[in-house]
Order: structure tokens, then sequence, then C-alpha cells
């Protein structure tokens, strides 16, 4: 098992960029939740019964959704985490050298 | 339903425990530091973090109590599944990395970061062990009732069991043998789900399913008797008593009830009074759940049914407005001499009402309209605020590790949330439901497909509770000897003393779930682990994202939103109508309010309560700050 050493993880520059842009992807993931509930609520649950999808309803059309958009939001968020990461620690070798 | 352990679930069972145990031995000597045995000293792999985490959130509410809802009520339990998955994007984008970067422990240690404040110690470590036990009690009562048709054990029996391994597992190697307990329980439960789910959909749907058989190879699948009540006064049946719409008769062959639907036929029901179950003393409930009507398909053709269906097709062909399937209820009703008499009953929806939501979370008042929002609210909300799942991030070594394993789990979480919609609506129509007990429903569908995979299922619905009750344990154990003895008691232990401190309150706590799990027994599992998300979500919360984004966040206001959190979350728990429906034995009507789910109002409250407290405490904002430089 490839354990990587406890350590202390230090100063992290890309922090504040990090927390942005969480921030930000909470929001669009929120607005998206949100609009699972009051379509329901608002509709008291008719809209839900709606064929949307091969023969599939809204209920089950969104509710995937609602899964499957986290997966992919979360690993876009990685990519630009990491990216940013990447980005700041060569920038601060350059300095460094 | 009357399951009995066969040689081959022991045999399944007995090595799980052994594996694990052994796990704990070899991991023992990780847990001699306080890093080591609270943290598993920040070395856990960030992949093996986030099925870790798959195993420490996937409880027994997940697998047994959502494939149960599910079973009995169709889509409205996985309305579960969808807010507990989407409670982990909280986690990702606003908890994550600031959790690892904050704390060292325990959840009281990254609210405390910025202010060493004895308040927020002792407010933090009650939030945690509240949160903890409203989480136990239905993990050890979830554990009794595997135990008894596993082992043939009675349910006391199963929750010490579970009890003595979880306190072994903890006090012997902390967090290291924990984590791999539930990495374990988590790639088996992930792994064995998909195969079952396969399973069901290569059997596909038919109004004759195969269901369960007896040691003969007779079906035990329950079909009630459709007829009227002229048919049975000609048949020598007499009726004796109506409570509302359910119908007693006596005749030669005993006493039967009978539930009258819309159209006015009675529908033959099973029923439970004292010992007595549908007439016979000591008798038996059968599994109950099929479909009458398969949409697009002629009878002869729907009995024969459809094959092998892709998940699309599956979820598509019993979304069919055509398509009829028969759930079952359940309620009390007094019988001619006031006995309560328990009757389970069936109840014909079309596959457009299975399909979305509105048996149980209706939407059609105010006060179920909030409820629902409330609920979903708190699910939302909760995950990133349960403690211990927040003390996993603390086993990683960086933030980033701690991002990614979020990644992973929701990868694995969500995955697993699209199976259980599978394997609930498996059980609804394979005949595999235990009408007395819908938690039961996933192991049972796995019966229908033969004893191994029953004992293996089984095992690992076991593993579940385990690995769970093993997570909470170790958050709970930490707040008291971490967060209470050494810091807020100031008791300043030593690293050899923190670990013996946690040892022994493991098993301190481990004793109370015990306890908890022999007196709680017969409690909703889904229901309470609900109110301990709202209890997570109103008293933690808003403490960890006001500190994170607000400036002005000060002590006395992070104390202030986690005891307004938890007073104002109970209090609204114990006064409303699920405790006098439920616990206190009188009626919904009764309550002091209708508002079943806290979150809408509790969450709120404990944001305002930070607020205030933070800007009346506003001269010490300065003082706090320089702490935090």
């Amino acid at each position: 098992m490839l354990h990587e050493p406890a350590r202390d993880s230090g100063p992290d520059p890309a922090s504040s960029y990090k927390t942005r842009l969480g921030l930000w992807m909470f929001l669009i993931y929120c607005l998206f939740y949100a609009g699972f509930v009051l379509v329901n609520v608002a509709t008291e649950g008719r809209a839900m019964q709606a064929i949307v999808l091969m023969g599939m309803n809204l209920a089950v059309v969104y509710g995937m959704g609602l899964i499957v958009a986290a997966l992919l939001m979360a690993l876009v968020y990685n990519h630009l985490c990491t990216k940013r990461e990447s980005e700041l620690k060569d920038q601060g070798k350059e300095v460094r050298s | 339903m009357n399951l009995h352990g066969t040689p081959l679930s022991i045999a399944v069972f007995t090595l799980f425990v052994i594996a694990v145990l052994y796990l704990s031995y070899f991991f023992a000597r990780k847990a001699r530091s306080a890093a080591g045995y609270y943290a598993a000293g920040g070395q856990i792999h960030w992949a093996v973090n986030g099925i870790s985490f798959a195993g420490d959130y996937l409880s027994a509410a997940s697998f047994l109590g959502i494939c149960g809802m599910i079973a009995t009520l169709g889509y409205d339990g996985f309305l579960y599944s969808i807010g507990y998955l989407a409670g982990w994007v909280v986690a990702l984008f606003v908890v994550a990395e600031p959790m690892k970067r904050l704390g060292k422990f325990t959840f009281t240690d990254a609210v405390d970061a910025k202010y060493d404040h004895r308040g927020i110690k002792l407010a933090a470590a009650i939030s945690t062990l509240v949160v903890s036990i409203c989480y136990l009690i239905p993990q050890m009562n979830g554990a009794g009732s595997l135990v008894e048709p596993l082992l043939g054990l009675p349910h006391w029996v199963g929750v010490i069991l579970v009890g003595s391994i979880v306190i072994a597992i903890v006090a012997t190697a902390g967090m290291a043998s924990t984590t791999y307990v539930q990495f374990l329980k988590g790639a088996l439960l992930l792994v064995f789900s998909a195969i079952m789910v396969t399973l069901v959909l290569f059997r596909g749907l038919s109004t004759e399913p195969a269901g369960l058989k007896d040691d003969a190879g007779r079906g035990l699948l329950f079909v009630p008797q459709q007829t009227t009540e002229a048919e049975l006064t000609a048949g020598g049946q007499r009726l004796v008593h109506t409570a509302g719409s359910f119908l007693k008769f006596a005749g030669p062959g005993g006493a039967t009830w009978w539930r009258r639907d819309a159209q006015g036929s009675l529908w033959q029901t099973q029923w439970v009074s004292g010992s007595e179950i549908n007439g016979v003393l000591g008798g038996l409930l059968r599994p109950v759940g099929r479909l009458t009507a398969l949409g697009g398909l002629q009878p002869a053709e729907a009995a024969r049914g459809t094959g092998s269906l892709t998940p699309v097709s599956y979820l598509a062909q019993l979304t069919d407005a055509e398509t009829r399937i028969e759930q079952w209820h359940s309620t009390k009703v007094a019988d001619e001499t006031g006995n309560r008499v328990t009757v389970h009953y069936p109840v014909h929806v079309s596959g457009t009402d299975q399909m979305k939501p509105g048996v149980k979370f209706k939407v059609d008042t105010f006060w179920n309209k909030l409820n629902f929002v409330s609920l979903m609210l708190a699910l939302f909300l909760g995950t990133a605020a349960l403690p211990h799942i927040l003390i996993r991030y603390y086993t990683v070594p960086s933030p980033a590790c701690a991002r990614k394993s979020t990644i992973v789990a929701i990868a694995a979480i969500g995955f697993f949330y699209v199976l259980t919609l599978f394997m609930g609506l498996g059980a609804a129509t394979n005949g595999t439901v235990n009408p007395a007990d819908n938690n039961m429903s996933a192991p049972l569908l796995a019966m229908s497909f033969g004893k191994l995979l029953f004992a293996l299922i089984s095992a690992i619905a076991f593993a579940t509770v385990l690995g769970t009750v093993a997570g909470l344990i170790v958050a709970a154990s930490g707040a008291v000897a971490h967060d209470l003895m050494d810091r807020f008691g100031r008791m300043n232990l030593t690293e050899q003393r923190k670990v013996r401190a946690g040892k022994i309150a493991a098993f301190a706590v481990g004793i109370v779930a015990i306890i908890l799990g022999i007196l709680f027994r017969g409690v909703n599992v889904s229901f309470l682990v609900g109110w301990a998300f709202a209890v997570a979500a109103s008293a933690n919360l808003p403490a960890i994202v006001m500190l994170l984004f607000w400036k002005r966040t000060t002590a006395v206001g992070v104390v202030a939103s986690i005891t307004v959190g938890i007073v104002s979350a109970l209090a609204i728990i114990l006064t409303g109508p699920e405790m006098f429906s439920g616990p206190y034995g009188r009626t919904a009507a009764e309550a002091w309010h209708q508002l079943g789910q806290p979150g809408i109002v509790s969450i709120p409250l404990s944001f305002l309560a930070l607020v205030i407290g933070s800007l009346a405490t506003g001269g010490k904002a300065a003082a706090d700050a320089k702490r935090v430089a």
C-alpha cells in the first residue's frame, strides 16, 4: 500500500483559489439541488411523474442527475485545484532558482 | 418470517469476524502514540481513505434502511440516497481541506483551532457525543436484527456481539484498525451490491416472481385473496368487527382481517395480535412484494417475465403507467375486545406513483411541504457535520489527499446509492419483503438468488454495522478522552496516557452503545439517522462554515451556535409529531407542532446565534484574531 508519510502540510499558496472555487461550485450544485426540491414542492409532485428520457420520469432522471453531477463536478474541481497547485509549485521553484 | 442461521452463513460470519480481529491485532502496534490511535498516524493513502469513507458512511441506514424503504414505499426511499450523496458535495467543496488544515484528532480541534476556548471544547465535545449516540442506537439495533436470521441468535445477543467486537477493534488499534475494517467493508459492500443488482437485471421482471422457497422448495410468497363481503358471508364467514377500512371476519377456519379498498373490494391481510400471527399461535408472516401487471405485456407474457433488462429498460418498465405494484403497508387497529392488532395490508399502486415521491413524503399541505424541505436540507448539510466522518480527514497526510479521498468517496458512495434503487425495487418485485421488518429486504433479495449470496450479503450487512459503529466509537471516545479530559479538563495527559484514556473511553462508549441498542429495540433505523443528520447540521455546520468564511466570528459566537443548534433541534424533535405518535404512545395531532424534521428552523437559528454572539462580543474579535496569528 502506497502510504505517504505523516507530515505537517505547511502553507498552501493555492488555498484562497481553492476556497473561492469550492464556494462557487458549491453554490452551483446548491441551485441544482434546490431545483429538485422546489420542483417537487411547487408542483406537489406532479412534475416528477413526467416521462423525460427513455421511458424514465423526471424524478428518476433528476435524482440520478444529482448523483452523477456530484461526481463530475468533483472531478472538475480536483482537476482545477491540482492544476493550480502545480502552477504555484512551479512558480515557487522558479523564484527559488 | 422465520429465518434461521445456516452452517454457511455462520461460517461466512465467523470468517469475517476472524479477519477483522486479525486486522486489529496487526495494527495494534501503530496505536502506541496519540496520533497513531486517533488518526492512524495521518498515514493512510487517499484512495484507501476514500473507500474507508464509504465504509464509514454507508451504515445500516443506507444499506438496510434505504433498500427497505424503497421496497415498501418506492421512490421516497431513494430521496434519502440523493440527500445523503449530495451532502458529500458540501464536504468536498467547503469542508475537506480546511478540516485537514485546522484539525488534529477530533471535530472539536478544528472548530477550536482559532480560539483555544474552553467553552468551544465543551460544546463541540457534547455535540459530538449527542450526534454519535443518535447514530449509534439504530446501528446497534440493526446489528441485533441481522444476527437473528444470520446466526439464529436473539436480538440482545446480536447487540452484545457487535458491541464486543467493535470494542476489541477500537480498543486495540483505534483509527488504524477502524480504517481497514471500513475499507474492507466498503469494498465488499460495493462489489456484492453490484453483483446482486446484476442478477436482478438479469432476472428481469415478472408477475410471478421466483421469490423465496422453504426447505421443501415450496414458494413462500403471500398472494392476498381479493373478494367481497357478500362472497365471504356466503362462504360461512361472519363479520365480527370493523375498524375504519379494516374488517375482521370469523369462520370455521378461524379469524381473518381484510382491508376494503376504494372500489369496495376486500383484500386479505396478514396480522399480528400478541403472539398470534394470522390466527395461529406462534405462526409466521409470509414474504410479500410483487407486480400484478406489467405495462405493455399481456397477463400471460407478464407471468413469463421480461427476461433480462438493461438498467434503463428496468426503470422504464417499472415507471410505465400500466405497471402495477403491490406495496405492503402496516397499521395498528383495535379489535372487538380492544386488543391492538398490527395489520399488514396490500396497496396497489401504478408504476407512475411507485416511481415518484409522495407515498411517505407527501407535499400536499403546508406542514408536509415544510417537512420535506427540512429533511432534504438536513441531509444536504448534515454529512459535512458528522463528527465520525470529519475525523477521517485527519488520517491522510495532506489537504490535497483529503480532497482526493473525498472524490473517491463520492464515486463509491454515489455508485452504491444508484444500486440501492435497483436493490429496493428488486425486493419489491421479487417477493422478498418481510412485511413486519422491511430492513431485511436486501438480505432477503439475496436469499432469492441462493443461500450463498444470502450468507455473504448478511455478513457484509453485519460488517456494515461494524465499520460504522467503530467509526462512531472512535469519534465519541476522542470527544471524551481528547476533548473533555485532556483539553477541557486540562489534564495534560502524556502520549501514553492519552492512548490509554482513549481506549478506556472506547470501552465505556461501547458499553453504553450496547445498553442503548438493547433498550431501543425496534426503533426505526432510517428515522433516527435522519435526526442525527439534523442535529449535526444544526449544531456543527454553521460553526464550521462561519469560522471559515466570516472573519468576525468569535469564540462566543461558535459556542452559541453549537448550543442553540443542539438544543433547538432536539427540542423540535422531542415536541414533534413523530415522538407523540411513536415513543410517547399518543397521536400526532397532540404534538406541540407538526414539524417532524427540525433542520429548516434549527439550522437558521444556529447561524443566527453565531452572528448575534459574535457581534455582541465583537470587542474580543481582535484578541481572537491574534490567537489565530
